[in-house]
């Protein structure tokens, strides 16, 4: 053990003090055991007032790296078309830096404003003490639940169609719970954590959410057979919390039959549920079969703050600046965060014209089969706001 | 245990508070003091052709006269805004519209323009509680923002003044809570809550982020009344640590009246309880050019009432066809912007600089001889 103290504090002699960085609370001296359980699971969080004035919204908006500065953009000007009572605090974060301070104040912002809007962040950093900005982000703010909505667009082109899935996935434990160290040269220890009280949290959010949206069915995803401890808490506290709903079906999957099935059978699949890292898998495979990373969108919720970013957690550094990004992921993003505020009007005008411009104009970036540019998607999308506002066109559903 | 022990205590003490509140209020007040707000949808009504309504309330004094300029302006630009106009008035009970309609209006339109309330002196029914916070209450229109800044062409002591004021309105001095407690002596009560001071801090911080200011100044007297002020203060810093990047700084009424007088540019934002903020409100606006000049807007979290900066009735003025109607202007450039209407909101805007400018047309108070109409005039010929 003193060995181990003590090889970890010649490895990063600078760990003492920057380890904290991101911690919302961090006391000046820590000992290594302190050190070693430096995420607390659930953060205690301060109630602060919330961001409303006169009926408009303060948001947080976190542009992120690669095409998240250029998708924004279009959010603000489709936004600004619309007269979304928004206002965004733009945030922008370095990614070269070494040290926490944007993203601390990324933050800090959030927790003011409550929502936040955020495009994929860089972490170009591979020093061992710099945390990966986004996992800062959701564990800071104690996002515990992911919702990402996979419903089929008409307008793609995909193998299978008619796809409607929530996957919900445990968003700041598991294996994301940036514990590893060497214990020995050559051998080193990643730590999944999974605690009974936010699997619960998690569960209940998950069925819940089915309750509330007359959802049928609950898939528990789980690697228990082989995980029988960590995953079997998992899948036993979501048992235990089906009981208590007895209208949503529950049933448990594999990871790896999971994925199988989803490829090969998407439409058994209602609500999901599952841990972390296979949450990411697992909509990442959703996000491909539905047409790749520029449709969907995801929501990070915590029992006081929202943030929403597109769906696949992807930069797309390559494709930055070029024009040919799909603007609909952040489109919808915007639209989750709009409903979230509770401007359903401003939200289903832009849905029904996003729904308008892919599914029946069939206007389409690149990368799900169309040949248009991401700023004549966004200038259709613009001119459609007011035919739909005009006409009551429904949303063509698949 | 301690942490228990802590906990009991508080839950009694605010028990204790809510009580003390319930019996002191008059009884009229005690049923109206409910807020319409969060009943209704939160956007903003637009209906299908995309107009948009807004609450109309004329006012006392030359009120009506200046209202009726905006109604003309907005008319000239045609802009797509529909009034919906109720004569709200303290001092004419009869005629007056029920408080009830005047809130569901604005609950429903979420925006407002209003005129100033007159305010007798004296109270013929007993009750504490003034038309204006009634209103206010009724709406928790909490935080009255008020954008001191010199405009063009009006000559005034100090160049370039440009701060925002931001006072709590709903509690402190103005709690409507007073009694005779023995012949001969009135006690009169300040209420000051944490809940209320962290939310005006909050606003404050998060309109100096919205407007791009770069530093927040918490007015106050903690150093007399070192629990009321001393709590305000407490918030305002607790929530200033959100905000590492804009100044905070303290200051104290009377030295903050002085400094506003004397050099009035290093104020950028301030944050006030709800006295201070009334006298450095129109202390500021006297800075400017005056009541005429100064537009204002108090905020609750769903609505927005715009409003004159500096409440005046001006009574002697009543028909008389010479009160300054840009205050009012501005207020309906600032509720166009608020609705998203920014073209509009500029264009008003440009106006009036246009026509201040110029010089040509001025009205009494900016030491012209033209008439409110013709200002009105002026305003709708520079519309471009």
């Amino acid at each position: 053990m003193a060995l181990r103290l003590l090889s970890k504090a010649r490895v990063v002699p600078e760990l003492r003090n920057v380890a904290f960085a991101s911690s919302a609370a961090a006391p000046a001296e820590l000992s290594d055991f302190d050190m070693q359980h430096k995420t607390p699971v659930i953060r205690k969080q301060q109630l602060i007032p919330k961001a409303q004035y006169g009926g408009r919204h303060a948001v947080t908006m976190l542009p992120g790296g690669g095409i998240g500065p250029e998708c924004m953009g279009y959010v603000r000007e489709i936004f600004k078309y619309i007269g979304a009572p928004v206002d965004f605090e733009v945030v922008d974060i370095d990614p070269t830096v070494d040290n926490d301070d944007d993203v601390q104040y990324a933050i800090t912002t959030i927790k003011r404003n409550g929502v936040g809007l955020k495009g994929n962040i860089e972490t170009k950093s591979e020093a061992a003490y710099v945390t990966s900005r986004n996992v800062a982000l959701r564990n800071e703010l104690d996002m515990y639940a992911y919702v990402l909505n996979c419903k089929s667009f008409a307008g793609v082109p995909t193998r299978h169609k008619d796809i409607d899935i929530q996957i919900i996935r445990q968003n700041t434990e598991g294996e994301y719970a940036m514990l590893e160290h060497e214990s020995v040269r050559g051998v080193i220890e990643s730590m999944k954590v999974v605690t009974a009280s936010n699997s619960e949290r998690v569960a209940r959010f998950a069925f819940e959410f089915a309750k509330k949206n007359g959802r049928k069915k609950v898939t528990t995803v789980h690697k228990a057979n082989i995980m029988k401890l960590s995953d079997g808490l998992f899948l036993e506290t979501s048992r235990r919390l089906a009981k208590e709903y007895p209208d949503i079906e529950h049933n448990d999957m594999i990871i790896d039959n999971c994925c199988m099935q989803l490829v090969a059978k998407p439409h058994q699949f209602d609500v999901m549920l599952m841990t972390n890292l296979y949450g990411s898998i697992v909509s990442n495979v959703v996000c491909g079969i539905l047409g790749g990373a520029g449709l969907l969108s995801g929501r990070n919720y915590g029992d006081h703050y929202a943030v929403f970013e597109p769906g696949t957690r992807n930069t797309g550094t390559a494709i930055a600046g070029k024009n040919i990004a799909n603007p609909i992921a952040m489109i919808n993003a915007s639209i989750d965060m709009l409903e979230h505020l509770g401007h359903h009007f401003h939200a289903d005008l832009l849905r029904r014209a996003v729904n308008k411009t892919v599914n029946v104009d069939r206007i389409l970036t690149p990368d799900v089969g169309g040949s248009s540019s991401s700023s004549e998607v966004v200038d259709s999308i613009i001119d459609n706001i007011e035919t739909v506002a005009k006409n009551e066109i429904p949303i063509v559903l698949a | 245990m301690s942490l228990i022990t802590r906990n009991v205590f508080r839950t009694l003490v605010q028990g204790s508070q809510h009580v003390s509140k319930g019996l002191h209020t008059t009884a009229v007040n005690a049923d109206k003091n409910v807020c319409f707000a969060p009943l209704s949808i939160s956007t903003l009504q637009a209906s299908k052709e995309g107009r948009i309504k807004c609450t109309l309330i004329p006012g006392d004094g030359v009120g009506p006269e200046l209202v009726y300029s905006v109604q003309e302006v907005f008319k000239a630009a045609n802009i797509p805004v529909d009034f919906e106009s109720f004569f709200f008035s303290e001092v004419n009970p009869t005629l007056s519209a029920p408080l009830e309609d005047v809130v569901n209006s604005i609950a429903k339109n979420k925006i407002c323009i209003k005129g100033i309330l007159a305010t007798p002196d004296f109270s013929h029914t007993g009750e504490l509680q003034t038309l204006n916070m009634k209103l206010r209450n009724a709406l928790d229109l909490y935080a009255n923002v008020v954008h001191v800044k010199s405009l063009p062409n009006v000559n005034c002591r100090h160049k370039d003044v440009d701060c925002i004021i931001i006072r709590e309105q709903t509690e402190g001095e103005y709690s409507a809570l007073e009694h005779e407690s023995v012949p001969g002596v009135v006690e009169c009560l300040k209420i000051i809550t944490a809940a209320k001071s962290e939310r005006i801090a909050k606003f404050a911080f998060d309109y100096a982020v919205k407007m791009g200011r770069k530093k927040v100044t918490a007015v106050h007297k903690a150093n007399i009344m070192k629990l009321g002020d001393g709590l305000f203060l407490r918030s305002c810093e607790e929530i200033g640590k959100l905000y590492p990047r804009i100044q905070f700084e303290k200051m104290i009424v009377d030295n903050c009246t002085m400094q506003m007088v004397s050099n009035p540019n290093q104020f950028d934002v301030m944050v006030t309880p709800n006295l201070y903020g009334n006298i450095v409100d129109n202390l500021a606006s006297g800075l400017v050019g005056g009541a005429g000049v100064v537009a204002g807007a108090s905020y609750s979290a769903e609505c927005a009432v715009f409003e004159q900066g500096a409440r005046h009735i001006f009574s002697g003025a009543v028909g008389k066809n010479i009160a300054n109607p840009t205050a009012m202007l501005l207020c309906s450039a600032n509720l166009l912007a608020h609705v998203n209407l920014h073209s509009y909101s500029k264009m008003i805007k440009g106006a009036i600089n246009k026509v201040l400018s110029d010089g040509k047309v001025r009205t009494k108070d900016l030491g012209g001889q033209s008439t409110t109409k013709d200002f009105t005039n002026a305003i709708i010929h520079c519309l471009t």
